[in-house]
Parts: C-alpha cells; structure tokens; sequence
C-alpha cells in the first residue's frame, strides 16, 4: 500500500508546486499580498508531501515490498536494515526523490528563515524553487517513477551494488545532493533579483549565508565520494578524474568563485552582474552534473542503466532553465550598473583575479569532461581524455591562485600600496621557500613539484601568519591587549582563515602522498614478514567468515615498528552471492603522519596470499583540510551580522504580532 | 556592441545544449568500428611481466584469440574485472590484456591484486597500439580471428549480457 500512497503524494506535490510557481510570481508582478502570502505554506506543505513520500519508499525497502520494482532491483531480505535505508539512493530513481527532497526542504528552509525579506522578493524566490520542483516531479514522475510495481514480485531482491554497501556511501549522495541543490537557492535569489531589478549589497548579503551552507555540503560531500573510494575501490587512489567526481567538482569551483565575489558584491557593491551570473552557472552545473550523471552520455563507473527518455527529458528541462535564466541575465544584466570603482591594485583585483582562476579551472574540467562528447557529435572520432590531462592543466591553474590567496586578504579594499604589499609578504615568501626546503631535505626529495607544492601549502600559511600579526599588532599606538583584538576579529573573517588553512593542510597532504607513498605488493605465507617505511608488515594468514549477505576471507596482518606492535589489519575479500560480486575491503589504520593500507590480492598455493601493502604518508591531511574549509565555511555562514539580522526580523514580527 | 557580453553566457549555453543533445543520440558504448572485418593491426609490444619478452600480432594467427584493452586507473575495468577473470576460467579462448598507457609496476601490482585472468598482458605505455587499434575509451574488447582479422568489438566493461549473447556466438562462429 505504502507505494501507492506515495505515489499520490507526489501527484499533489507537483499541485502545490505548480500553485507555489506561478501565484505568488504573479502576485509579486501585480502587488497582490494574497498570492504572494501563498508562498510560505505552500512550501511548507510540498515538503511535507515528498519527505511523506521518501517516507514511503524508505518503508518499502526497510519492509522487503520486492512489488515495487525498485526495491527489487536494490535491496535483498539479507541486506542490513541501514544499508535498506540507503538503498533507498542507491539506484537512479532514489536518488532522484532524495534530490527533490532536498530542493524542497531548502524551498522550506527559505521560507523558515526568510521572513525578513520584502514580500515580493521571498514570494518571487519560491516561486523559483517551486518551477524547479515541478520539473524534477514531472521528471520522477513520467520517467523515473521509483512506486512501480512489478506484475510478478520476485521472493528476493537482486541487493544492493555491494560498491554501495558501505558507511561512506551512506552519507556521501545526501551530503552532495546537499550541495548541489543548495546552490538552487542562490539561483534563485539571482533569478528573483533579475526579475525584481533589485540587485544590491543587500541581495548580496542575504545571498550569502545560503550560497556558503551548501558550499560547506559540497565541500563535505566531495570529501565523503573521495574517502569512499580511497578506501572501498581499493587502490588507495582518491581522486580519479571521473565524469562524475568532474561532475560535483565544477559547481564546487563556481561556487567557491561565487562566495569571493559575493564578498566583493556586498562589501563594495562591485562585480554585480558578475555575481548573478556566477549564482546562476553554478547551479546550472549542478543540473548539468545531473544531466551528465543521468543521461548517460559519457561511460563512467557511476553510470546507472540509462533511458534515452530521460536522457531528453533532463536536457529539456536544462535548456528551459539555463536557457531561461541566461535570457534573463542578458536582457536584465546591462542595467545593473558598475558600482564602486576601484585601482588595479586592491582587493577587488586580487578577488576578480581568483574568480578568472576559478572560473578557467572550472572551463578545463568542462572541457575535459565533454571533449570526447564534443569530438563524437562533430564525427571526428572517438578518445578519452585521462588524468594526465588534468594534472597538466591544473597545476599552473593552481599556482597563481593559491599565490593570489596568500596576497588577497592583505590588500585593502579599494586602493592598496604595492611596495607595502611586497613589503609585508617578502617574509611570508621567504619563510614558504625554506620551510619547503627543509621539509623536502629532512625526507631527501628534490622534485621540483613537490617542492612546488610543499611552497603553495607553506605560502598560505605564512602569508595568514603575517595577516594575523597585523592584525594583533598593529604599527603605532596601541592601548587594547592582543587577547582583546583577537576577539574584535570578525567570525567571517576567522572563518576565512580557517578555511584558507584548510587548503593548504589539503595541498600539504596531496604533495606528501604523491611524492612520498609506497606500494609494495608481496606474495606472503603465513609468518612471512615485509618492510616498508620502518614498518614490519606480518602476514598471519587467512580465515572465513560469514557477513549478513556475503561471504569473506579475512586476513590478519600485524605492524610493528622497531619491535613495538603499530596495529593489527585485517583486510577482506567480500564475496556477494546474490549481486555476484568479489569486494576487496582494505584495513586502514589511519595516523596523522601516515595511513598503513593493507589488502589482499588473490589467494595463491596453500596460504600464501598475495598482499598489498601501502604506506601513504599524510593522507589523511587531504580529508582534514577539507573538513577544514568545511569549518572555515561553518564559521562565516554563522557570522554575527546575519544572526542579528534574522533576530532583529523576528523580534520586528513579534512586535507587529502582539500589536 | 555593449550587450554583446550580456548574451555571451547564452550563446555559449546554447552551443554547449546542442551538442549535448546530439551526444544523447550517440551511445559511448556502441562505436561502429572502422576495424570490424579488417586486419588487426600489426604490433610488437612487450610483456607486461617481462619487458625482455616480446610479442607481436602474427603469433596468434591460427588461432581465435581475444584482446581486452585494460589499464590500473580505469575504475571500469576494476568493474569488469571479477567477470574476466571467471571468463578466463572457462578456457574458450586464449585471452590477452593490451595494458594501455600505464605504468609497468601499476599494472603488474593490480593484476596481483585482483588476480591475472590473461594468458599474458602487453605492455603499451604511450598507447600507440592502442590508438591503431581505435581504442578511444578503456576497457574495450576485440575478438580476432584465425586470419588475424577483427570480428567484434565491444567498448566498456564487459557484462554477463554480451559475453553470452555477443561473444560467446561470435566464439562459437569462428569455431574456437
């Protein structure tokens, strides 16, 4: 019963959607307060319809309903219950709901947190999210409908892709889709803010807040997609340049260009008809991502079975929004004015210098992305473009952005003194060059990159280092403590710190990996012992063991190191008789200056197995960096200035409510 | 003049959709090969797990052989690979990997990894054969006949689908 229902609380979703995208539009285009006070609840209430039918489906899957086709083609009676519940994302049709999911809930959560806006700007602002709702409704609901049922239900469902089946992936799709459909409210503002012909600092300010929360979702969710396959994929790789890691990257990079000229847009008033475009690529990549994901244009590992209705659909609907939304821009854009003015040397420059970085960084993943499409459709032939690729182009994209990030937050807005620039930041340069020296001596590497990069990382820090001390100890009289002006620094601003610092702890860990990491495979008996980095490797042999819905040989491997026991592994090889798939489940014991990574290869004679055995040093500094920005973001999106905001608006309706 | 760049993203929007929809129309798995029914191309490679031992295309002829085209930072040959390998422990067809623009430790350390199932692999490092061959995404399969001449090719991983509806008639025809 619960897919039928589901099913119908969809159909009444796409009703308030529509209502919810058209009324208060046209209320706000003729002043009718009726139509637009409809905005509110109406988002509300399609929330609750799809959060009703996710509900649904989780039911199915957690109830083994293998009627419905999709549970059969996901989930299996031995499949664990919270890999039941995950499963729920874990095919095309799941990931669709939980998508439309989210972009509803942030529709509510604007709603919720909105109240302060003018009228006619949040009524206009839903309406947006409430068009794009009902394209991804008329999608799920004529092409991908995840509710069919199947004439004969299977006993037992086909389970779960065991490549899914694992906590990572749990976490990783909500927190993306997250990200992605977060960047639809900053669309939206734009979108609204075209049509209102009120682009100003306060659109900015208000933009804000929202464009960083799913910033911090993407970063986080990107992160998750990268752990997850460092550790289930099984290689020790975590970043393949696939379509669909492409996918999630390219929004990230607009919207990371996005945040830095939303700072110059409200700080100055600058950049605006930059800012707007920016808002509106970077949810357009998200769309594209889904397009790319979906449609199954390019051959890619997380391709799902493809249907060239969908393919079509999605492309439409792309071209209606993208389409639309660009018409706008260039219709809207030219009155926007200039702003501020401001000298080749300021701030501006530096942040509008970063935005080209970003933006070109961002034009050659696209363009490495879709050049074997773009040679297909022209009929010039067939390739692939790899990794080789990438790395090429990204390292001198990198280089005078990561530079550019050390100088930017020194400058002063506006108008600042080059000599002085130079001046404070020869040190900082100075510092980076030796401590990459040092570092790469102390290890004995000389590459040049390596060093290259261990100089971005080192840069960044001393370049905060010295931003910091300015700050703390100004030149001239100074009379407060420096605990004192440490706590007159600004959230936003510790905020940024920190995530800068998260990039390069980031780069840091990328440039020890790459240059410092050994793999060994070793054919090992029992008792057979391997030396890597100062670290013993014993292999003691192997044993069966029986999981909920796999078989596996499980393997024991002690480390010590100069005697002492380190850790002891036990790396798997997982056997899925219903999917009819062989994982190989690597042991990580992870550390803060290197992750021991054990697995186990194929058996050979008797007990001798082959084993791999990697250490990698600060790896797990990639993820921390992340996790860093992630924070940096956290702390600058609850910024005092907009909490007060929102307080004061609230305390503005209690008055008028008790009046 | 002045609107120009206002429209700009537009434009460029609308070039990108319609090759975008051009592409829905081609499927990435399924090329026409100019090859099919012509000579595979002649080569000299060494081996993967030995670089002192060569081999070249006309060893095979006589023989129905089949060359599955992998590399270590394919992340879909890592998929096809469990099925290769119990394919392989079937013994219809002597089977070869042509290891495409990869590193010789890499390749050799995920065949131990996930196990060997080529009679032995060739070790393209800067992929020339592997462009005569037309290979323009990775994993793609050839069959090729006793006369050295190309049957069938198959582009992305391999499932269980064309190894029994696709490669094993075609095995069946050429009389392996």
């Amino acid at each position: 019963m619960s897919a039928e229902i589901g099913h119908f609380a969809l159909w009444l979703a796409l009703g308030v959607a529509l209502i919810s995208g058209v009324l208060p539009m046209l209320g706000a285009a003729r002043g009718r307060a009726d139509w637009m006070a409809l905005a509110r609840p109406a988002a509300a209430l399609q929330f609750a319809l799809v959060a009703f039918a996710f509900g649904c489906l989780v039911v199915a899957f957690v109830g083994n309903d293998f009627s419905v086709t999709y549970v059969a083609t996901n989930s299996n009676t031995s499949l664990p219950t919270q890999y039941r519940v995950a499963a729920v994302w874990g095919g095309h049709e799941g990931s669709m709901l939980l998508w439309l999911l989210m972009l509803t809930g942030w529709a509510c959560a604007v709603a919720a947190f909105s109240r302060h806006l003018p009228a006619a700007v949040l009524a206009r602002i839903l309406s947006v999210m409430g068009l794009l709702a009902v394209g991804f409704l008329l999608f799920l609901l004529l092409t991908s409908n995840p509710f069919d049922r199947l004439p004969n239900p299977p006993l037992d469902g086909r389970d779960l892709n065991p490549l899914l089946q694992d906590p990572g992936m749990v976490f990783h799709p909500p927190m993306l889709y997250m990200g992605y459909v977060g960047l639809s409210v900053a669309f939206s503002f734009a979108v609204a803010a075209l049509i209102g012909g009120n682009l100003d600092n306060t659109w900015a300010r208000w933009t804000r807040p929202w464009t960083t929360v799913a910033w911090i979702f993407l970063t986080i969710g990107i992160a998750l997609g990268s752990g997850w396959a460092y550790y289930e994929l099984g290689w020790g790789g975590w970043w393949f340049w696939d379509p669909v890691e492409n996918a999630s990257f390219m929004p990230w990079l607009v919207a990371t260009a996005l945040i830095h000229s939303l700072a110059v847009t409200e700080k100055r008033g600058s950049f605006k008809s930059w800012t707007v475009l920016l808002a509106i690529l970077a949810f357009s990549l998200s769309l594209l991502g889904t397009f790319l994901v979906r449609s199954g244009v390019l051959s890619s590992v997380h391709a799902f079975a493809t249907d060239p209705r969908r393919g079509l659909f999605i492309l439409g609907f792309l071209v209606l929004v993208i389409g639309v939304s660009l018409a706008l821009y260039a219709w809207r854009a030219p009155s926007v004015g200039l702003g501020a003015r401001f000298e080749w040397i300021s701030r501006e420059t530096f942040l509008l210098a970063n935005n080209v970085l970003l933006m070109a960084a961002c034009g050659a993943v696209l363009l490495g992305t879709l050049y074997p499409l773009l040679i297909d459709a022209l009929g010039m032939g067939k390739l692939s473009v790899g990794p080789p690729y990438f790395d090429t182009v990204f390292v001198p994209l990198l280089t005078p952005l990561i530079f550019l990030m050390g100088i930017g937050p020194l400058a002063r807005w506006k108008q600042a003194e080059l000599p002085q620039l130079v001046k404070r930041l020869r040190w900082a340069f100075g510092a980076a060059l030796v401590a990459a020296l040092i570092v790469n001596g102390v290890r004995g590497q000389f590459g040049i990159v390596s060093t290259l990069g261990l100089m971005m990382a080192f840069w960044i820090v001393a370049a905060l280092i010295t931003d910091l001390a300015d700050r703390l100890r100004p030149n001239g009289v100074v009379k407060t403590s420096v605990w004192h002006r440490a706590g007159l620094i600004p959230r936003a601003m510790v905020g940024m710190m920190v995530a800068h610092l998260g990039i390069a702890v980031f780069i840091f860990g990328v440039t020890m990996v790459r240059s410092g990491e050994i793999e060994r495979d070793v054919k090992m008996d029992i008792g057979d012992t391997t030396e890597v980095l100062g670290y013993t490797f014993t292999f003691r042999g192997v044993q069966s063991i029986q999981g909920p819905n796999y078989r596996a040989a499980q393997g024991t491997v002690e480390v010590t190191q100069g005697g002492r026991a380190v850790a002891t592994l036990h790396p798997e090889k997982r056997v899925f008789p219903v999917a009819g798939a062989t994982m190989t489940e690597a042991a990580i014991n992870t550390g803060l200056t290197r992750d021991l990574y054990v697995s186990l290869g194929e058996p050979l004679a008797g007990n001798t197995w082959i084993v791999r055995v990697y250490v990698k040093p600060f790896i797990s500094w990639i993820w921390g960096g992340c996790l860093m920005m992630a924070i940096g973001g956290l702390l600058a999106a609850t910024d005092r200035r907009y909490r007060a905001k929102v307080k004061q608006a609230q305390g503005a309706d209690a008055k008028v409510a008790a009046a | 003049m002045k609107y120009l760049r206002y429209i700009l993203p537009l434009i460029a929007f609308l070039v990108l959709a319609g090759f975008l929809a051009r592409g829905l129309k081609l499927d990435p798995r399924e090329v026409p090969s100019p090859l099919i029914g012509k000579a595979a191309p002649s080569f000299t490679l060494s081996r993967l797990d030995d670089p002192a031992a060569s081999f070249k295309r006309d060893d095979m002829l006589g023989k129905v052989w089949m060359l599955n085209v992998w590399a270590s930072w394919c992340v879909a040959c890592r998929e096809e690979h469990p099925l290769l390998v119990e394919f392989s422990k079937r013994g219809l067809v002597p089977l070869y990997g042509l290891n495409y623009k990869d590193k010789r430790d890499d390749g050799q350390g995920w065949l131990a990894r996930f196990g060997n199932p080529y009679n032995a692999s060739l070790f393209d490092n800067d992929g020339r054969v592997g462009i005569d061959f037309g290979v323009y995404g990775v994993p793609e399969t050839f069959v090729i006949d006793k006369q050295g001449v190309i049957r069938l090719k198959h582009i992305g991983p391999l499932t269980p689908e064309v190894i029994r509806d696709r490669i094993e008639p075609m095995l069946k025809k050429l009389d392996a």
